[in-house]
């Protein structure tokens, strides 16, 4: 059985739709990258999910995390799970804590809330936290405040609390996109180092595909509220299938080898509120053709562990391939 | 090569700082004997980490910041005084974009005027002419006039770039500081910008600084890279080079740090240590608390900018050796 399983999720704001039918399941351990554009819904999935928008969204769909139905959950039982069995971190890890307390209150908050530990037990937990999240002399540091820490320190707080309630999976949101690219590699290699002992899954959010692809098994790529490719990270970045998957890659400089002119996206993502009709993506892509436009294609499987949503698939393969004989 | 349009000999700038509301005031170098040359035509990249003093590089060439010591000259001709005559005229011929267009576009103004506003201050051409060049400059970054008469509140953040870049070209400069211009957007449409800055440059001839801490991008659309750590330059040469074979343990970590679709991170350096602190800058190289090879002589002694190979100059002890100190003293 799957961790997690989230069927035909569906998020909308006033009634403009923002997710617009996500189907997603997670192993055990696995680590899953969501990429995609700002207001792909790769943040809202899991926001959704976990019950944390605001009251005037429409949630429709289902999520179950081991079996059990957590949309619409009672709020006893989302405590539990929130925190708990799913723990998450935000690109912004110093708006995440409270500057007027210690670190040591919060972290101590934290444990209390999910871990069966009292009095003196709280606060060593606390202290090995912190030390297995890398900061150096924590039984002192413990007392500081957030603002005495750097970005990247403050980013491995946010990791020790999310650790605190022992989680199953770690929610990861634009973890590293607000650090320097040094600090970013320290908190990626945190990370997975916590993973291989734990055995926690993890999905990463990320606008950067490299970093995806470097830390994830598999990644699902996003666009306008749906899934459009989804498949093993290092089959996607090699051979993508989806144009719009394609386009990302093609959009990325090349760190070495020779330079080459930038393969653009044309157009913009397309507004929630007057979306195109059929694929989302028909009016920036260049293989589109008429039948494109009359209904939005439904993510399919290509082979064992890859599916993508785009009925021009197998044109765009060939594209790519014909790209790749020259 | 081409004679080069900007030459910054080692400029310096620093900023006091108090800790507290008593506390001693402390000097923040934030800028320490830089010396740069741009070569007419071509895009020299300058990359760091925050506080590395790359903003303040580019504020200080193009005049918006007086250096301490040290000097820029543009065109052959040293940086006029701060608000004279002679100083805005050159200042038409040099311009800036920054990360945040939203930031540096008035939102109560249809975006044609803004576009417009620097040809009203300059005086350049009649009415008429100028309205024909906002058209033409709207053309130039591939919008429609109908996009003129636009809010920024109303364009995406692609677009807003575009408009920021359209009135930076109003004045047809010769020399363009961009910093971070793509950082704040989504790839798709960074690799827009950047095709769009790349052609604009070989259609208009300009002269490019550009400073990000986006390795990719750099690269990308840089001539010669720069790297600088804690205000100095640690490594600079040929982009392609730089990126294949960096020398300086910094642009190595720097470079291993950027990850890459198809690679894992095996092998990756991870540098120990925190994010510099440009208030308390370590003493010889400021770079040897974090670096994985440093020896006795780094803390004690600040490596210089020397050749290795024709076209590099690095600043490691490790990387020039003894024999380098020896050659200069020479």
């Amino acid at each position: 059985m799957p961790l997690v399983s989230i069927r035909d999720l569906s998020v909308a704001f006033n009634g403009v739709p923002v997710l617009r039918g996500v189907a997603l399941s997670l192993q055990k351990g696995e680590a899953l990258g969501l990429v995609g554009e700002s207001g792909s819904g790769k943040s809202v999935t899991w926001l959704a999910a976990l019950g944390l928008l605001p009251r005037h969204a429409k949630i429709s769909g289902s999520v179950l995390l081991d079996g059990r139905e957590i949309l619409a959950a009672p709020a006893s039982e989302l405590d539990h799970v929130r925190g708990g069995r799913v723990a998450m971190i935000f690109q912004d890890p110093a708006s995440a804590l409270n500057p007027v307390l210690s670190i040591r209150k919060q972290l101590c908050e934290a444990l209390a809330l999910h871990r069966d530990l009292t009095g003196d037990a709280v606060k060593a937990e606390a202290r090995r936290l912190l030390d297995l999240v890398g900061i150096p002399d924590a039984a002192r540091r413990l007392s500081a405040y957030p603002h005495e820490f750097s970005g990247g320190q403050v980013q491995r707080i946010m990791i020790a609390m999310a650790l605190a309630g022992n989680p199953d999976l770690l929610i990861a949101d634009e973890p590293t996109t607000a650090l320097d690219a040094t600090i970013q590699a320290q908190i990626l290699e945190l990370l997975s180092s916590i993973r291989r002992e734990t055995g926690m899954a993890m999905v990463l959010i990320s606008h950067d595909l490299g970093v995806v692809a470097e830390n994830c098994d598999r990644v699902a790529v996003m666009y306008a509220g749906r899934i459009v490719e989804e498949a093993p990270a290092h089959q996607l970045f090699a051979d993508p299938v989806h144009p719009y998957a394609q386009g990302l890659i093609g959009a990325l400089p090349p760190l070495d080898g020779p330079r080459r002119r930038l393969t653009a996206i044309p157009g913009t993502v397309p507004d929630p509120a007057s979306m195109p009709d059929g694929c989302a993506f028909a009016p920036r892509c260049e293989l589109a053709a008429e039948p494109c436009r009359l209904a939005t294609p439904t993510l399919a499987p290509i082979a064992d562990d890859r599916s993508v949503a785009c009925i021009r698939a197998e044109a765009s393969r060939r594209a790519l391939l014909g790209i790749a004989a020259e | 090569m081409n004679s080069p349009l900007v030459e910054v000999s080692s400029i310096s700038r620093s900023y006091s700082m108090r800790s507290g509301m008593f506390g001693r005031s402390t000097a923040v170098h934030a800028v320490d004997g830089v010396s740069l040359m741009i070569p007419r035509g071509e895009t020299l990249g300058l990359v760091g980490e925050s506080g590395s003093g790359k903003s303040t590089t580019g504020r200080i060439v193009l005049g918006l910041e007086p250096p301490d010591s040290g000097e820029v000259r543009f065109d052959g001709k040293p940086m006029a005084t701060l608000a004279t005559p002679a100083w805005r005229a050159q200042r038409a011929r040099m311009q800036m974009i920054f990360q945040d267009p939203l930031g540096a576009l008035d939102r109560r103004l249809p975006v044609a005027a803004q576009i417009r506003e620097p040809l009203d201050i300059h005086g350049l051409g009649t009415p008429p002419e100028r309205e024909d060049r906002v058209r033409e400059l709207l053309r130039a970054v591939e919008l429609s006039p109908a996009h003129g008469g636009r809010y920024p509140g109303a364009l995406s953040g692609g677009q807003r770039q575009r408009i920021v870049l359209a009135r930076a070209l109003a004045t047809k400069p010769d020399f363009l500081v961009c910093d971070e211009p793509v950082s704040a957007l989504d790839v798709s449409i960074q690799a827009q910008v950047v095709n769009l800055l790349s052609d604009l440059q070989a259609q208009l001839g300009l002269t490019l600084l550009f400073i990000s801490h986006d390795l990719r991008v750099v690269r990308q659309i840089s001539n010669v890279v720069a790297v600088m750590y804690l205000g100095r330059i640690v490594e600079i040469g040929g982009a392609d080079d730089l990126f294949a074979r960096p020398e300086h343990p910094y642009t190595q970590a720097l470079v291993s740090a950027s990850p890459a679709p198809g690679r894992r991170s095996a092998g990756r350096i991870v540098l120990a240590g925190d994010p510099p602190n440009p208030a308390a800058r370590p003493q010889g190289c400021a770079f040897h608390p974090r670096c994985p090879g440093a020896i006795a002589r780094c803390a004690t002694e600040t490596p210089i900018l020397s050749a290795v190979g024709s076209n590099r100059q690095v600043a490691c002890h490790l990387v020039t050796g003894p024999q380098a100190e020896t050659r200069d003293a020479a």
